[in-house]
């Protein structure tokens, strides 16, 4: 088991620098909603941040590619709000939406309520779990060739893929998205409506 | 593993399914979300047969909250399908819904409720009218065939026309008693 981590909001830029138009994020619970928000520099439209409904982002995920074939959707979670929606893995592993890359950034900690352990630094590997429910496309990712590769994947995969992209355990400034859930819905339905 | 036997429905002397599917297809459901069911069984399958309606099978009903959340941040209309234990199921992923405004349409078979022979089913089954409600979600229930249709459609009205959750409780008395062979 490598050691390599890479620092979460450095991923998060990489993974959206220069991002196509219909490239949509749903970010997870805490953390990573934060990242996303960094690497917009405040807002995009095409960001579904989420300030609640842990263990769903996943799923929201699903609905919008199932919903929208033109979209590209990155589901960007952490791995305790992805562990809180695991059955959503076997879900998506039986849909197989072509259009749908879930993404977590995972150290292994709750990082909103203090840094306590999760259960994958104490055995579960979101790799395997994946690959259990149907992802055929598994990355583990700790590099920045790696996540070269990841981020190459977003743009032109037409393929589902689970990513797990190890970071490291430093928390991260918060940097605060839209709050009022009825404009960031309004927001992404716009900039869905744009694809045509 | 196939999901074979569906399309061979025998037309039963229940038709409401059959017109619950017609109230989802006029109101533009394109996505549907479940959790396998007896009393959702007729149309679950004619949902699984139509190449219009993504049909999503789900671990837990809580999925199906978010993932009709997500199908409407991109343009489509998703109904969720559930019996009475899901709704407590769903209750933290409704906060999604009043706290986005989400559409959000629910029909819910009962358990628990009438001529019920299992008691494990009756603490859920007792408070998922009063639980929608605190979760800010317009309830009706339909005790008769004829009481579906309407009830189902001013459902939708209510969710699609204003943003907000509602949910049709579809008693027992339709379904009618579960039997043991």
């Amino acid at each position: 088991m490598t050691e390599k981590t890479l620092e979460r909001r450095a991923a998060m830029a990489t993974l959206l620098a220069d991002r196509p138009q219909n490239l949509f994020v749903v970010p997870g619970l805490g953390s990573t909603t934060w990242d996303a928000a960094a690497a917009a520099g405040g807002n995009d439209d095409r960001d579904f941040y989420l300030w609640g409904a842990m263990g769903g982002a996943a799923m929201i995920g699903l609905g919008l590619a199932l919903a929208q074939p033109k979209a590209r959707v990155a589901v960007i979670t952490g791995d305790g709000e992805m562990l809180m929606g695991l059955g959503s893995l076997a879900t998506i592993g039986v849909k197989q939406p072509p259009n749908l890359f879930l993404i977590v950034f995972d150290n292994g900690l709750y990082g909103e309520t203090g840094m306590q352990a999760s259960h994958t630094q104490n055995g579960v590997d979101l790799c395997n779990v994946a690959r259990a429910c149907g992802f055929e496309r598994v990355l583990d990712v700790y590099d920045p060739e790696g996540l070269t590769v990841l981020a190459g994947m977003l743009r032109k995969s037409n393929r589902m893929l689970f990513a797990r992209v190890r970071i490291s355990r430093e928390d991260a400034p918060r940097f605060l998205p839209e709050k009022d859930g009825v404009v960031i819905k309004d927001r992404v339905r716009k900039a869905v409506a744009l694809l045509g | 593993m196939t999901d074979a036997p569906h399309l061979t429905l025998v037309k039963s002397a229940v038709t409401w399914p059959d017109e619950l599917f017609d109230v989802l297809k006029r109101a533009d459901i394109r996505q549907v979300g479940y959790v396998p069911d007896a009393g959702h069984s007729r149309l679950i399958a004619l949902c699984k047969a139509d190449p219009d309606v993504h049909d999503v099978s789900l671990t837990t009903e809580e999925e199906g909250i978010a993932l009709a959340a997500g199908a409407w941040l991109g343009g489509q209309r998703a109904v969720l399908l559930m019996q009475s234990s899901g709704v407590g199921n769903c209750v933290n992923m409704l906060s999604l819904v009043r706290a986005c405004r989400f559409p959000m349409l629910m029909l819910v078979t009962m358990r628990g409720e009438w001529e019920e022979f299992n008691p494990w089913q009756v603490p859920m089954g007792a408070i998922v009218k009063p639980t929608l409600e605190l979760c800010d979600t317009h309830v009706t229930m339909a005790e008769s065939p004829d009481q579906v249709v309407p009830l189902a459609q001013s459902a939708a009205q209510i969710a699609f026309g204003g943003d907000r959750a509602a949910a049709v409780l579809l008693s027992q008395k339709l379904i009618g008693r579960k039997v043991w062979k």
